[in-house]
């Protein structure tokens, strides 16, 4: 007998137990390997073990002590903070125009600006490394964030774009005609409604400028570099456990902001 | 004032209109053009001019006759073709499984999803070089349960490269397909069993059809990404799976040979550009990145 019905259709949820199997087994191949490291970040030993045989919190003070890895989380933050304030009101201004634009061209520059995704990675950073080389911005921190402006803007475009679509511009033009002009109206009207997208992009800007290693490691080096290039370097040669400890900071940090991202967009939802 | 004037005035606006909104976004656009497309354009021009600035088709011709950057290019599409394949077999029945699920259950599988995807690439490849290696935890659990006596090489080699490419991609497969099969109305479905069709008829007929959008999208989308993948090959593949991508780093940072690297890309980059407009009549592109 069918005890109850799955997908449309007569098939029990005991006839497809082995779709309830491949699931689990998926979703279990996804996360383990990022869970696994917090614990093994907690390691007492130079070898990374799991479980592991005594706790210690030595790999975090070998980070926090270390004047090298501390002057690149000092880089990798100051750039991820300077990308989040450059990218988010130049994607919002782009998105903005690209909402209200006529249809035609408007298409050919929505790919345009999203072009950054789409390259390969590695030409871009080639790319930005011969540009950057002529200009003399290599190993800058200017150059740094403007070329993870360029990386961050396309996220902040799709969201605000997301976010602009579930708005009603006629509330903006009543604002105008009303008497205020169009920045005060954008500012006092369409902006707090759409603040959650905004907010959500702002946060993708932040974490892909953190995150960001092959650009870095072309126009970063030596002591300038970011986080990410010195973590790449040092697991190139050996597995180095303070690696995972780092891993671990920033397994919280990413989930922190997706969830912080997540509650924006969730407002947003109740609201529409 | 007559009807051509008033026609004039609402002109002016419209075009004033138009040259505003262009300016708002003219910040982006410059940063586009000055870090992206300039830059593009002149990897073109290097690939086609020798040392002394002479035109020449060497560099195109290389790729063609070196054995070592033919094998490159073969052993990228082997490895995107595999690495896509895999990740429909296991990211199909997974994003069935999640679009029917509701309440809560959805939610913990979604975020399982999304987690992963929002963490950093560097951190998941590092993650898979601990379990992976010599006495990582896979190794140690398969010689404690008795299945192998000496470790296993699982790392630095080819499928150290295609477990770790596969969980970074899983993600992109996962969301188009998930946002497809969530649209479909399985009303449908049960129409399907009441006119007399078995399940599997059902499926094959009516859900595999409407799902097909999201299953191309999310295909183009993998093998796209993995074509030009970086990272995670050059730490998994432990120098000895050497990809499309890392030819082009190697040319540039190892034997400071633009040329040959720019033609690498070029061809790299027209490849890709070709699957992302394939990819567009699916689902457009921004919706593509839209997780992300």
């Amino acid at each position: 007998m069918f005890d109850d019905t799955t997908g449309g259709t007569l098939v029990s949820h005991r006839q497809r137990i082995w779709l309830y199997g491949v699931g689990i087994l998926a979703l279990l191949f996804l996360i383990f390997p990022i869970f696994i490291v917090v614990p093994m970040s907690f390691s007492d030993s130079r070898f990374l073990q799991f479980p592991p045989e005594a706790w210690s919190l030595r790999w975090y003070d070998h980070f926090f002590s270390s004047r090298e890895w501390m002057r690149s989380l000092r880089i990798s933050l100051t750039a991820a903070f300077c990308t989040m304030l450059v990218a988010t009101p130049l994607g919002v201004a782009a998105a903005y125009a690209l909402h209200n634009a006529n249809a035609r061209y408007v298409r050919h520059l929505q790919v345009l600006l999203i072009m950054p995704l789409m390259v390969p990675i590695i030409i871009v950073a080639i790319g930005l490394f011969f540009v950057y080389a002529r200009a003399q911005l290599v190993g800058t921190m200017f150059g740094l964030v403007l070329a993870h402006t360029m990386m961050a803007m396309p996220f902040v475009l799709i969201v605000s774009l997301a976010g602009l679509q579930g708005f009603d511009m006629d509330q903006e033009k009543v604002a105008r005609s009303l008497g205020w002009n169009r920045l005060q109206s954008f500012l006092r009207v369409t902006l707090p409604q759409i603040r959650p997208s905004v907010v959500a992009g702002a946060l993708f800007a932040f974490i892909t400028s953190l995150d960001e290693v092959v650009i870095a490691l072309f126009i970063t080096g030596g002591p300038n570099s970011t986080l990410t290039k010195r973590m790449f370097t040092a697991l190139r040669d050996e597995i180095d456990p303070t690696i995972a400890a780092i891993s671990s900071m920033l397994i919280i940090t990413s989930l922190a902001i997706v969830l912080a991202a997540a509650l924006a967009g969730g407002k947003r939802r109740k609201r529409s | 004032m007559n009807l051509a004037d008033q026609e004039a005035a609402v002109m002016r606006d419209e075009r004033r209109e138009r040259i505003g909104l262009l300016t708002l976004a003219l910040p982006a656009l410059v940063i586009i053009g000055l870090l992206l497309l300039a830059p593009l354009a002149w990897l073109l021009y290097q690939s086609f001019v020798d040392q002394e600035g002479v035109w020449t088709l060497a560099h195109y011709a290389r790729i063609w006759n070196d054995p070592g950057y033919r094998a490159t290019f073969v052993l990228t599409f082997e490895i995107s073709f595999l690495v896509t394949g895999l990740a429909i077999l296991i990211g199909f029945p997974l994003s069935y499984l999640l679009s029917q699920l509701t309440g809560v259950w959805a939610a913990i599988g979604l975020a399982l999803v999304i987690v992963p995807f929002w963490t950093s690439l560097l951190v998941r490849t590092y993650a898979w070089l601990v379990l992976l290696q010599r006495n990582g935890l896979i190794n140690n659990t398969l010689i404690d349960l008795g299945l192998i006596s000496e470790p296993l090489t699982l790392v630095h080699n080819y499928s150290g490269t295609v477990v770790g490419m596969l969980h970074i991609m899983l993600p992109f497969m996962i969301l188009p397909l998930y946002a497809s099969m969530k649209r479909i109305d399985l009303d449908l479905m049960r129409a399907a069993s009441n006119l007399g069709a078995g399940p599997i008829y059902a499926f094959w007929q009516v859900f595999f059809p409407l799902s097909r959008a999201g299953l191309m999208a999310g295909t183009l989308l993998v093998f796209v990404l993995c074509l030009g993948f970086y990272i995670t090959p050059e730490i998994l593949g432990g120098g000895r799976t050497i990809m499309i991508s890392m030819l082009v780093q190697r040319n540039v940072e190892l034997y400071f040979e633009w040329g040959a690297a720019s033609s690498v890309a070029i061809v790299l980059l027209v490849m890709v550009l070709v699957v992302f407009w394939v990819l567009n009549r699916f689902l457009a592109v921004e919706r593509v990145f839209g997780g992300r």
